[in-house]
């Protein structure tokens, strides 16, 4: 019998980043017991880093926009490929939920006449930003943190959960251990939801820190769940390429927001020369039309720098691969060229973009508001996930449920600007709505020490061979190698040399070691990581495989278009009864009347 | 800070040595690691060389490398900073660097320190209570100046840099009786912000000890932050504790007005 300590929750919150906060403060508003999980300190998720706002058609800026537009603008980002019923609620509940935010405390910037004022952001046809400066993601876990600590959440800070427990086919609790003492703990509960971001520490170049080693994910689908999308990754154009140690550090898209052009070696605006035929009627003609769009003007379109991510980041690619790119392999951002149109640009551009300013003043040296930065993609969201029913949330495994990051299906092929921080909040609400629904309906489950056991010692294996390869060693390894073959441009020479990688990089992690004690031992925190890596990368790459098109976040050099026997499945995989990975492709319900009619009008 | 050009990161390599405070309990001292370090590296990069290449087990906290998230506080060289925001190259490194953790909370482990009261102190201080929603739609309108007043107070990335330096809990150990300026500055913030209706004076003064805050400033000078601690934040909720409490006329003005509007 293993040593732990039992906890008891009707809901049990796994991720305190936004969507696991606001999941939490619902559940608890609907009167049931929480525990909430962080893996770091309370307030410290990646949420902190978003920078550009949250969208939300409130029109308190432009009132032509509305719940239609923005639902019309994030299918078409998504190639519609997305859950169209979370992209219908998401477009719907969006405002409330930034409106409830300012209900707790959140403070926004203003319009003249004293509203909430939104801000343009890429793929968005209308400004719909809520903002805050460039640091939103702050304010909003701030807001979240502050007010959900008077609710009565029972917070475990810098727990690591390591499996899912289950009584039959269903969830009934979680287990890990504390950082800090390595002692481990078993949660019991009638549900789980499960808010753990993002995969990007499966990549060498990226925007995430180190906690987004695709645990949410993994812990699914060892559940028996469901994922979708995985190969949707998002590249996002605009991270630091220097100095080396900051490479991947997000550059926000604000940048670009705020009248932010990208320039090559030669100068040239290089983004006006390969406008996307989707796009075609929304895109300014020049770069006067661009400014005055950025200026709010009404009849302009948008300058190209504002397309989707996906777009923008293969451009960036292809300059600096055809030797036009910046001393550090990027591409320049360029916002200080402002000064050509406003008298007080370097006081604007402290205004708007504070945290941009000081970042690259004191990371890189350099001073935004006269020279430009250098730019590259990074590794930044995963649009797949865990496959949810849109309206709960629930997974394929009852009494699991995910929101924000960790979830597919709202995305679809490829993310919108500022839909990630709507989405944790309209989805995270949700599903601590329905999980605490679902805990009041049923029954506790047992809890089987068997399983318990099976974890333990899974957990303690890495103690086993303290003279293994260092875990560090093998996370290295993995990453170079998705970086490499599984990345912005992907073909299937590379993709299945990766399957193969991912097979040695298995045994690797199997043998990888640590030595010391059980207490803030970050060696084996990481030799845990490792695995769940290994499952979000080969799900990434098997699905890439089987994608034999380029759509949204995918890119295949092999198959360069958009396909039309692509065009109505999702990849999904599950965990098959031999342990190994299997793929099916799901095709999309077909879209209600009256919203391909949204989307025909917005066209 | 110097202007652009001149701190622009040059590329050389160089070894550097590192002397780390190590260890748990009873069991810590100094130990010292060689790493080679480049242009542009900061502290942090540097500790997390030497985890993968020499000690595994070394334990810091990191998340967002970017000043944002607040968890990297250490004392380096003795100055209390981010680690993720000190670059190598404003350091001599023809001298050890040493790196320690911050040493008004109690330790866990290597670079680690429990840092937990500061969530109850947190949690202590009255939540954000708003005035009723005054406009047609439900919600408010609110002036962008004021907003801008409490921005200052909001950028705080409870790094706690400036409750590690402060002489009342650094040196004095009042950490029951004071709640330290990390919580001056949120409290400034939910006094200030343009819709609270909430009275924290009389907690300000007796449950965060206000006054034993002598204005050294030391709070200020270490805030990644740039928040004007002292000047913008713990002296105006000293002048409004002492009119509160202190000003007679005040007190006679307060029994004819109605509870504090926003
Ligand atoms: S100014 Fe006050 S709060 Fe700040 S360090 Fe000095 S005594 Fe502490
Ligand atoms: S006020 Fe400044 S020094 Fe203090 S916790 Fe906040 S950011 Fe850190
Ligand atoms: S790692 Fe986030 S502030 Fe240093």
């Amino acid at each position: 019998m293993s040593d732990y300590q039992t906890h008891e929750h009707d809901v049990l919150v796994i991720g305190a980043g936004g969507a696991g906060l606001r999941a939490a403060i619902e559940a608890s508003a609907a009167g049931v017991s929480v525990g909430l999980i962080c893996k770091s300190l309370l307030g410290k998720a990646h949420t902190v880093m978003a920078e550009g706002g949250v969208a939300a058609a409130m029109a308190n800026v432009d009132d032509r926009d509305s719940w239609k537009v923005h639902f019309s603008d994030t299918m078409r980002g998504g190639q519609y490929l997305n859950n169209w019923v979370m992209a219908e609620i998401h477009a719907k509940e969006a405002p409330d939920r930034v409106r409830e935010l300012e209900k707790w405390g959140a403070l926004f910037d203003r319009t003249k006449d004293g509203r909430i004022l939104q801000r343009n952001f890429g793929g968005h046809r209308y400004p719909r930003l809520a903002h805050v400066g460039d640091r939103t993601g702050l304010e909003m876990i701030r807001t979240l943190q502050d007010y959900g600590i008077h609710q009565g959440i029972t917070v475990y800070m810098e727990h690591t959960t390591t499996a899912l427990l289950k009584d039959g086919e269903r969830v009934v609790g979680a287990f890990g251990y504390d950082r800090e003492r390595g002692r481990f703990r078993v949660f019991k509960s009638n549900a789980v939801v499960l808010a753990t971001g993002g995969i990007g520490r499966a990549y060498k170049i990226t925007s995430n820190s180190w906690e987004y080693t695709g645990d949410g994910q993994a812990l699914a689908y060892y559940a028996g769940a469901d994922l979708m999308d995985m190969e949707f990754i998002q590249f996002h154009p605009t991270g630091m390429v220097w100095p080396p140690s900051v490479r991947g550090i997000l550059v926000t898209e604000g940048v670009r927001g705020e009248g932010g052009r990208l320039l090559n070696n030669k100068g040239e605006r290089f983004m006006f020369n390969d406008i996307p035929d989707l796009y075609k009627n929304q895109v300014a003609k020049d770069a006067e039309e661009g400014w005055r769009y950025v200026e709010g003007d009404k009849n302009a379109n948008r300058p190209p720098e504002l397309l989707t991510r996906d777009h923008v980041a293969r451009c960036i690619n292809r300059e600096v691969k055809a030797g036009r790119g910046s001393p550090h392999g990027g591409v320049f951002l360029d916002i200080a060229w402002i000064k050509e149109k406003v008298s007080n640009a370097p006081e604007r551009i402290k205004k708007k973009l504070p945290s941009m300013y000081h970042q690259f003043k004191e990371l890189a040296g350099v001073d935004i508001t006269s020279e430009p930065m250098e730019v590259g993609p990074t590794t930044h969201y995963v649009m797949g996930g865990v496959r949810v029913d849109g309206v709960t949330q629930m997974s394929s495994v009852p009494g699991l449920f995910a929101a924000g990051e960790v979830a597919a299906g709202l995305h679809g092929a490829n993310r919108l600007g500022g839909n990630s921080l709507s989405d944790l909040l309209v989805f995270g609400k949700r599903a601590g709505e329905h999980a605490a629904e679902f805990a009041k309906k049923y029954e506790a489950g047992t809890i089987d020490n068997a399983q318990i056991d099976v974890a333990a010692k899974k957990a303690l294996s890495p103690f086993d061979r303290p003279t293994g390869e260092n875990p560090y060693v093998v996370q290295h390894s993995l990453q170079e190698m998705m970086q490499d073959k599984v990345g912005i441009v992907r073909t299937e020479a590379d993709m299945a040399a990766a399957l193969d990688g991912l097979s040695a990089l298995k045994k690797r992690a199997a043998a990888a070691g640590i030595d010391g004690n059980r207490e803030y031992n970050p060696g084996w925190h990481t030799a845990l990581d490792l695995d769940n890596l290994l499952v979000v990368s080969e799900a990434a790459t098997r699905s890439a495989l089987d994608r034999q098109e380029s759509r949204g976040g995918h890119f295949r050099e092999d198959y360069q278009e958009k396909q039309k026997d692509f065009s109505q499945h999702n990849t999904v995989i599950r965990r098959g009864p031999d342990g190994g990975m299997q793929l099916r492709r799901e095709a999309i319900p077909p879209l209600r009347d009256d919203l391909k009619q949204v989307i025909e009008e917005n066209k | 800070m110097s202007t652009s050009g001149n701190t622009s990161p040059s590329s050389g390599t160089q070894r550097a040595m590192f002397r780390v405070w190590k260890g748990q309990g009873e069991q810590v001292s100094f130990k010292d690691y060689h790493t080679d370090v480049t242009g542009g590296m900061v502290v942090l990069d540097a500790i997390h060389q030497i985890q993968a290449e020499t000690e595994p087990t070394l334990a810091c906290r990191w998340n967002c490398k970017a000043g944002k998230c607040g968890s990297c506080s250490a004392e380096i060289n003795g100055k209390p900073r981010l680690m993720c925001m000190t670059r190598l190259d404003t350091l001599d490194l023809s001298m050890p660097v040493i790196v320690e953790p911050m040493k008004s909370f109690p330790h866990v482990k290597d670079l680690v320190t429990d840092v937990s009261w500061n969530y109850e102190v947190k949690k202590r201080i009255k939540p954000f209570k708003p005035r009723k929603p005054d406009a047609p739609d439900g919600t408010w309108r609110m002036e962008q100046s004021d907003v801008d007043r409490v921005q200052e107070f909001r950028k705080c990335i409870e790094c706690f840099l400036c409750q590690n330096v402060c002489h009342v809990l650094r040196d004095h150990h009042k950490h029951d009786e004071f709640a330290g300026p990390r919580h001056f500055v949120y409290t400034a913030a939910l006094e200030m912000h343009p819709l609270d209706t909430e009275d924290r004076l009389g907690h300000l003064k007796d449950e965060e000890g206000l006054g034993y805050c002598n204005i050294t400033k030391c709070c200020t000078k270490v805030c990644p932050e740039h928040i004007t601690i002292t000047d913008n934040a713990i002296i105006p909720l000293k002048e409004r504790v002492v009119d509160e409490f202190y000003d007679p006329l005040t007190k006679l003005f307060k029994m004819f007005r109605p509870a504090k509007s926003g």
